[in-house]
C-alpha cells in the first residue's frame, strides 16, 4: 500500500449559475483521505451531499465543479471527461443512497441487478456473474443467498434492501466508498447492523470511506475523522470520539440542541447562526 | 383525560389476521405527556390514530375526558383530539395558503371570528404577519411544521397527538419545535401523546414512556428509569444501547426472513 492518499481534494468549488448570481453550494472544500473512515456531517443545504456528488462526477449541469486538485487513486478528477467518469464508477469509487426503494430496480430481481454490475465491469459469462453475486449476498450476512437472488426490490425489507446495495456496491471492488445517509430510513436496530457489515467489508477490502450523515453521533462514533459542513465550507475537523471536545460555535450548537437522554432541561438552546461562520 | 382499554387494530381474518395494535391499554393524566417508541411496524402510529377516532373498526375502549368514544364521533368530540404529522412536506395541501388552511378547520367547527383566530395562533406558533398568505412551498421545514401545529392548535383542543414531528426536521429545527410544544403544552395546559423513534427525544418531552414492538406495548416506564437503564425489556435496553451512537454489541447480525 503506497503512502499516497486514496483521495486529494484542493478548493473544491461547485457552483450553480443563476439569475440572481451565482449560488456557491461547495467553497474551497479541501482534505485528504487514506484507507479510513471519513463522516462528513451538516444540516440540509450544508453542501455535504454535493461533495460526494462532486467526487463522483455527478454534478448536473449547469452546476459547475471546479478545484485546484481532485485526484482519486492518482488519477486526476478535474479534466476527466463523462466517459472517464463512467469508467471510474463502480470500478474505483462506489455510492450508496439513502432509500433502497429508489435506487434499486423494480422490475429486475435484485440478484440480477447485482450480477448485472458484474458483467458491466468485468464482462463475465452469466454464470460467472451470477455465481459472484451469490457470493457477495452471502459477504453481507444473508444467509439463504440463493432464495434472496430471486427476489425484487418489493419483496425485502430496508435493511436486506440496503446491504443489498451494498454487496452490488462492492461487487466491481471499488477502492472508494462514499455512503450518502446510508442508515437514515432504517430503524435504528437495523441501522447498526447495516454499518457493521459496512464497516467489516471496508476493513477488510482495504477500501475508503466517506459517511455523509445529519447525525453526529452516528458519525462521530463509526467514523475515524469527522467534517463538519456549513454553508458549503468544512468548519471543523473532529477525530473520532473527541465531538464533545469540539470548538467551533456551530458544532457546539449543534450538539447543545439536540435532547439527551438522562439530561432533562426544560429549554433545548436554539442555535444562533452567525453569517460570519459562512463567509470563514 | 385519556385512557385506553384493550385496544386492538386487526386487519384480514383467519390466518391471514395481522394485528397491528393488540391488547394496548394506558392512561394519561391531564396535562401530562406520554411518549410512545418503536420501530416501524410496531404499531405506535396504530394506536395514535385509533385515538384520533381514523380506525373505525378498532376494538377496545378509547375514554376522552371521561367519556366512552363510539364508532361515530360527534363534532365536539373531534374538536377535543388533534393531530400533528410528520411529514409538514406531505399534510399541508400544497395549493392552499397559510390563511386558507388555517381558516378550513374554523369554518367546519363554525367556531368563527376566524380573522383574529388565525391571527393569534400564528403568534403563538412564532410566525409572523408575512407567513399568512404565503404557500407551503414558500415555507421552510420548520415553518411548515409550525404551521401544522397552528392548525391543531386553532381548534383549541385539550388533545395533541404528534405522530414523529420532529423526524423530517435537521436537529437546529427540532429543538426549536421541541422547545415550541412544550411552551405551548405549559400555557394551554395540553395532554400530549407524542409518537417517536428517537428516545432521546421522547424523554425530552414526555414523562412516561410505552415501548411498542409487533403491536403489543411491551413496557411502560418514565423517562427517568429510562434515562439511568431501568428497564426490564431485553428490546427496550437494545433500543437505549442503539441511541447511544455506533456500538457493535448493539449490532448483532439477525437475519430476519423478509
Amino acid at each position: 500500500m503506497s503512502d499516497a492518499p486514496l483521495l486529494t481534494l484542493r478548493n473544491l468549488r461547485v457552483t450553480y449559475p443563476g439569475d440572481e448570481g451565482d449560488f456557491v453550494a461547495v467553497r474551497n472544500v479541501s482534505f485528504d483521505l487514506g484507507r479510513e473512515r471519513l463522516g462528513i456531517v451538516g444540516e440540509s443545504g450544508s453542501g455535504k451531499s454535493t461533495t460526494g456528488r462532486a467526487i463522483m462526477g455527478l454534478v448536473a449541469s449547469p452546476g459547475i465543479v471546479e478545484a485546484d486538485e481532485m485526484r482519486l487513486a492518482g488519477k486526476d478528477l478535474t479534466s476527466l471527461s463523462e466517459r472517464g467518469f463512467r469508467r471510474l464508477r463502480g470500478k474505483k469509487v462506489a455510492m450508496i443512497l439513502q432509500d433502497p426503494k429508489y435506487s434499486l430496480d423494480p422490475v429486475m430481481s435484485v440478484g440480477q441487478q447485482i450480477a448485472e454490475t458484474h458483467r458491466c465491469h468485468f464482462r463475465s459469462s452469466a454464470r460467472a456473474a451470477q455465481e459472484a453475486a451469490l457470493e457477495m449476498l452471502a459477504a453481507v450476512h444473508i444467509r439463504d443467498p440463493d432464495r434472496v437472488y430471486a427476489l425484487y426490490p418489493h419483496q425485502v425489507s430496508g435493511g436486506m434492501g440496503q446491504r443489498v446495495m451494498i454487496a452490488m456496491m462492492l461487487i466491481a471492488g471499488p477502492d472508494l466508498l462514499i455512503a450518502d445517509e446510508p442508515t437514515s430510513a432504517l430503524d435504528v436496530t437495523v441501522q447498526h447492523q447495516v454499518l457493521a457489515i459496512m464497516d467489516d467489508l471496508v476493513r477488510s477490502r482495504g477500501m475508503g470511506l466517506i459517511l455523509i450523515s445529519h447525525n453526529l453521533h452516528l458519525v462521530s462514533s463509526f467514523c475515524d475523522r469527522v467534517l463538519v459542513m456549513y454553508g458549503g465550507r468544512v468548519v471543523e475537523t473532529c477525530m473520532s470520539g473527541q465531538l464533545s471536545k469540539a470548538s467551533h460555535p456551530y458544532t457546539r450548537g449543534l450538539l447543545a440542541s439536540l435532547p439527551e437522554l438522562g439530561r432533562r432541561r426544560a429549554e433545548l438552546p436554539q442555535l444562533q447562526r452567525d453569517p460570519a461562520w459562512a463567509e470563514g | 383525560m385519556l385512557a385506553l382499554e384493550h385496544v386492538t387494530v386487526s386487519y384480514g381474518t383467519g390466518l391471514g389476521r395481522i394485528f397491528a395494535a393488540s391488547d394496548v391499554s394506558f392512561q394519561v393524566e391531564e396535562g401530562a405527556s406520554f411518549g410512545l417508541v418503536g420501530e416501524s411496524g410496531s404499531g405506535k402510529s396504530t394506536v395514535l390514530r385509533a385515538i384520533a377516532g381514523l380506525i373505525p373498526h378498532a376494538q377496545g375502549r378509547v375514554i376522552l375526558a371521561g367519556r366512552e368514544m363510539s364508532m361515530r364521533r360527534s363534532t365536539a368530540e373531534r374538536k377535543m383530539v388533534q393531530m400533528v404529522f410528520q411529514d409538514p412536506y406531505g399534510s399541508l395541501h400544497p395549493n392552499q395558503t397559510v390563511d386558507q388552511t388555517l381558516s378550513m378547520p374554523i369554518a367546519i367547527h363554525k367556531l368563527g371570528d376566524s380573522d383574529r383566530r388565525i391571527s393569534s395562533v400564528l403568534r403563538e406558533v412564532g410566525l409572523g404577519r408575512e407567513h399568512r398568505y404565503r404557500y407551503p412551498h414558500q415555507l421552510s421545514g420548520g415553518q411548515r411544521q409550525r404551521v401544522a401545529i397552528a392548525r391543531a392548535l386553532v381548534l383549541e383542543p385539550r388533545i395533541l397527538l404528534l405522530d414523529e414531528p420532529t423526524s423530517a426536521l435537521d436537529v437546529s429545527v427540532q429543538a426549536e419545535i421541541l422547545n415550541l410544544l412544550a411552551r405551548l403544552r405549559r400555557i394551554h395546559r395540553l395532554t400530549l401523546l407524542m409518537v417517536s423513534h428517537d428516545l432521546a427525544v421522547i424523554a425530552h418531552l414526555c414523562e412516561r414512556i410505552g415501548v411498542m414492538s409487533n403491536g403489543s406495548l411491551i413496557e411502560l416506564a418514565t423517562a427517568d428509569a429510562l434515562a439511568s437503564g431501568k428497564v426490564s425489556h431485553g428490546y427496550t435496553r437494545q433500543l437505549l444501547r442503539s441511541n447511544r451512537g455506533f456500538d457493535r454489541s448493539g449490532a448483532e447480525i439477525v437475519d430476519v426472513t423478509s
